[in-house]
């Protein structure tokens, strides 16, 4: 019991209109996109959605006013997130600068940073991509290899970033990298703001193994950045990351990857399923449930600036858990060769989500890192 | 949580960290009833935490009365405590006098039904129930069943029933009720509108859900203490990364059963407001805790190797409770049911509604 608390979420004040609302606009936006599309999640990018999104103010809306955020509570923003993703909305243009690049920058950028870009986010027109895996830094990232190296106007660049998320689609990529020694693993590492049109960086797309290109290999070299690309402190990179993945991980996103076939999944099965198949349904529908809770007690933690570092691994480790089940259990139930791109809904749905599912378990922290993080915080490392 | 019980919250887990000791623990599974614990728990006021002050009662909020169940089974202290606090709310529900000592409910399994008929100016009662906790111990035994369009609670003495005792797996009594038994009309009164005849099943679900938690955490506990301080290959086993992604797991598992908790224990608070007797969130916490509590108890087990499966250990006085409390009061498959019926009535497109409103 001292290990972890999750204390009751919070229902803020106004939440049942801001859900009608959103609600309604994803109704209007989404009717004609099919569950093929939808099953995509938070994979699923479209620019002019995502500028849509920032017109009505749910993009950076917890930011201040004076950065074009909406000073909403992070409880407000987590409604907005989880009905976007439960209609499998088409969020992956933003989803990383308003999860986490917005908020680096909000707490770790210079006045000038933050009224250049942050402004621009909220508005749902410019893109992030993060900058951390390396081909030989996967969970290891305090080995990453590439190097900013100080000139006289600003700084120089040399190395590869690997499994960069729409890469190709970004403005900016929140670059971690050494800048000092290789001796000092953590010490030695800074975070740069980095301009994706810049000369020597060169963007490769890598096909995954459903043959979509979504990631990416981002070549630097000799790529020159201005002084004003450091984010942060010099040296500060390692702590600085860490900060950001709390945020990453404790998110809706994190159980409800699959949750378009769920919903496919009761289509399927009509108004009378046998008792074997109730019981499936409702086996899940009892994970999802306590996982939305206890995502949400998380929420309310980050917002009282707490640092539930434990509590999101824990949050992340379950829910990529169900994410992989949903497959797994929905070919127990419904007799189907699933078939990406097939007419078939059901069998549409079904091939995304088993082609997609190896990543649920290693984006954002594979699971044997986070069972590391939460054998730390048991007191066991 | 206020003060007030902030303050029964510690001095309770002082209590029963107290009186379940080891010696009494083994002395509860030889069948012996621990009377002068139950006194304790009793002069503290605990059996009616959920009764609200005006009825006589503490009137704790459900969220903290839950925690006291669930702080009691970090101890396994054998006295019906989840119970007995449930009958007397029902009691008081009902405006019915509270019970004098320890207390219980039935029925506590699905399938079982009683049937009440007016005779004269009294009741006829009638029917049976497996495996109701306590029944053998209890003073008295609140009995909830359906009549002329109303769901109603009659107050059975236990003196003029005969409880045939049985046990789970942790010893407990669980005991078979047979009932063909004249009441005065003062001894029947109908429930508040709204609660169905599932209701004394989500009551007792919602505290086992409580109790499993508990348990869980405490195992929880004793194993990464375990994984501490034993040694092996000359260091603890606590440090070998297979034990460590074990205990990752199970913490998750532990996790879950917190929120599940926390869930089932808001029906105790909605219930007796209009449309809140759904048993929805009662369903979710114990179909997910009693999923995770086989997956808790295998772990520990296994960290804690061949000590831990001795009767010398303490480990088996909670691993026998996880096994036996997730199969009381609805087992996962008859909660999981009732979930899934839910998600398929609401269909494709109420399915993320119906989600949001727990």
């Amino acid at each position: 019991m001292s290990h972890f608390a999750f204390p009751p979420p919070i229902h803020p004040p106004g939440a049942d209109d801001l859900r009608a609302e959103v609600r309604q606009f994803l109704a209007e936006e989404l009717a004609s996109r099919p569950a093929s599309q939808r099953i995509k999640s938070w994979s699923g990018y479209d620019a002019d959605f995502s500028r849509k999104l920032g017109q009505r103010g749910w993009i950076g809306m917890t930011w201040p006013k004076e950065y074009g955020g909406r000073e909403r509570s992070a409880l407000e923003r987590y409604i907005v997130l989880e009905e976007l993703l439960a209609a499998g909305a088409p969020v992956a243009a933003h989803w990383i600068a308003d999860r986490q690049s917005g908020p680096l920058l909000l707490k770790e950028g210079t006045e000038e940073q933050k009224r250049h870009l942050l402004p621009r986010i909220a508005a749902g027109e410019c893109f992030f991509c993060i900058g951390m895996s390396e081909p030989d830094s996967g969970s290891d990232l305090a080995a990453v290899r590439t190097r900013a190296v100080r000139t006289q106007d600003g700084w120089r660049v040399n190395g590869t970033k690997l499994w960069t998320t729409y890469a190709h689609k970004s403005h900016y990529m929140i670059l971690y990298c050494r800048t000092g020694g290789v001796d000092d693993r953590h010490g030695g590492t800074s975070q740069f703001l980095v301009d994706l049109t810049l000369p020597g960086i060169t963007i490769r797309p890598i096909a995954d193994l459903s043959g979509e290109r979504h990631f990416n290999e981002v070549v630097f070299e000799d790529a020159p950045l201005p002084a004003s690309a450091l984010l942060g402190t010099e040296g500060n990179g390692w702590n600085q990351v860490m900060g950001e993945l709390a945020y990453e991980r404790s998110g809706p996103e994190r159980f409800l990857s699959t949750f378009v076939l769920l919903v496919e999944l009761i289509r399927a099965l009509g108004t009378d399923p046998s008792d074997q198949a109730l019981a499936v349904l409702g086996r899940l529908g009892s994970h999802l449930a306590v996982l939305r809770r206890l995502s949400r007690s998380v929420a309310g933690l980050l917002q009282e600036g707490a640092n539930p570092a434990l509590q999101a691994a824990l949050v992340k480790d379950l829910g990529a858990i169900v994410e992989q089940e949903i497959p797994e259990l929905a070919r127990q139930l419904v007799a189907t060769e699933p078939m990406l791109g097939s007419d078939d809904i059901f069998q549409a749905v079904q091939g995304y989500a088993i082609l997609n599912a190896p990543a649920f378990s290693l984006r954002g922290g594979t699971r044997e890192i986070l069972r590391g993080i939460i054998a730390r915080g048991l007191g066991l490392r | 949580m206020n003060e007030t019980s902030e303050i029964v919250r510690d001095m309770s887990a002082r209590l029963f960290a107290d009186l379940a000791t080891p010696a009494r623990l083994y002395e509860a599974e030889a069948g012996v009833w621990d009377q002068p614990a139950w006194d304790r728990v009793q002069m503290m006021g605990l059996p009616l935490a959920l009764v609200p002050e005006e009825a006589g009662g503490v009137g704790l909020e459900a969220a903290d009365a839950a925690g006291l169940v669930a702080s009691a089974a970090t101890t396994a202290l054998p006295v019906p405590l989840a119970e007995t606090m449930l009958a007397n709310r029902l009691l008081a529900d009902a405006g019915l006098p509270l019970a004098e000592g320890p207390a219980t409910l039935a029925p506590a399994r699905p399938g079982d039904r009683f049937t009440l008929e007016r005779r004269g100016a009294g009741w006829h009662l009638h029917g049976g129930a497996e495996r109701v906790p306590w029944a053998s111990i209890a003073g008295d035994i609140v009995i909830v069943a359906e009549a002329e369009g109303q769901v109603l609670a009659a107050r059975v003495a236990r003196s003029d029933v005969t409880p045939l005792p049985g046990r789970n797996l942790a010893l407990e009594p669980r005991d078979r009720l047979e009932v063909d038994l004249e009441l005065p009309g003062d001894a029947v009164a109908p429930l508040p509108a709204g609660i169905t005849i599932c209701h004394p099943l989500a009551l007792g679900a919602a505290f086992r859900t409580a109790a499993l938690a508990g348990a869980a955490a405490r195992v929880l506990d004793m194993t990464v203490a375990y994984a501490n301080e034993r040694s092996q290959f000359g260091r603890p086993i606590g440090k070998f990364q297979a034990v460590q992604q074990s205990l990752a797991l199970m913490a998750g598992q532990v996790a879950a059963t917190k929120g599940a908790a926390d869930l089932a224990a808001g029906y105790l608070d909605a219930y007796s407001q209009p449309g809140g007797a759904d048993p929805l969130p009662v369903a979710i916490g114990k179909a997910r805790a009693g999923e995770a509590a086989g997956m808790i108890a295998a772990i520990a087990h296994q960290v804690h190797g061949a000590i831990g499966f001795t009767h010398e250990h303490a480990l088996h006085f909670l691993t026998k409770r996880l096994w036996s409390w997730r199969d009381e009061f609805g087992n996962d498959a008859h909660w999981q049911r009732l979930i899934g019926r839910r998600m398929a009535a609401a269909g494709p497109e109420g399915l993320w509604p119906l989600l949001t409103t727990l």
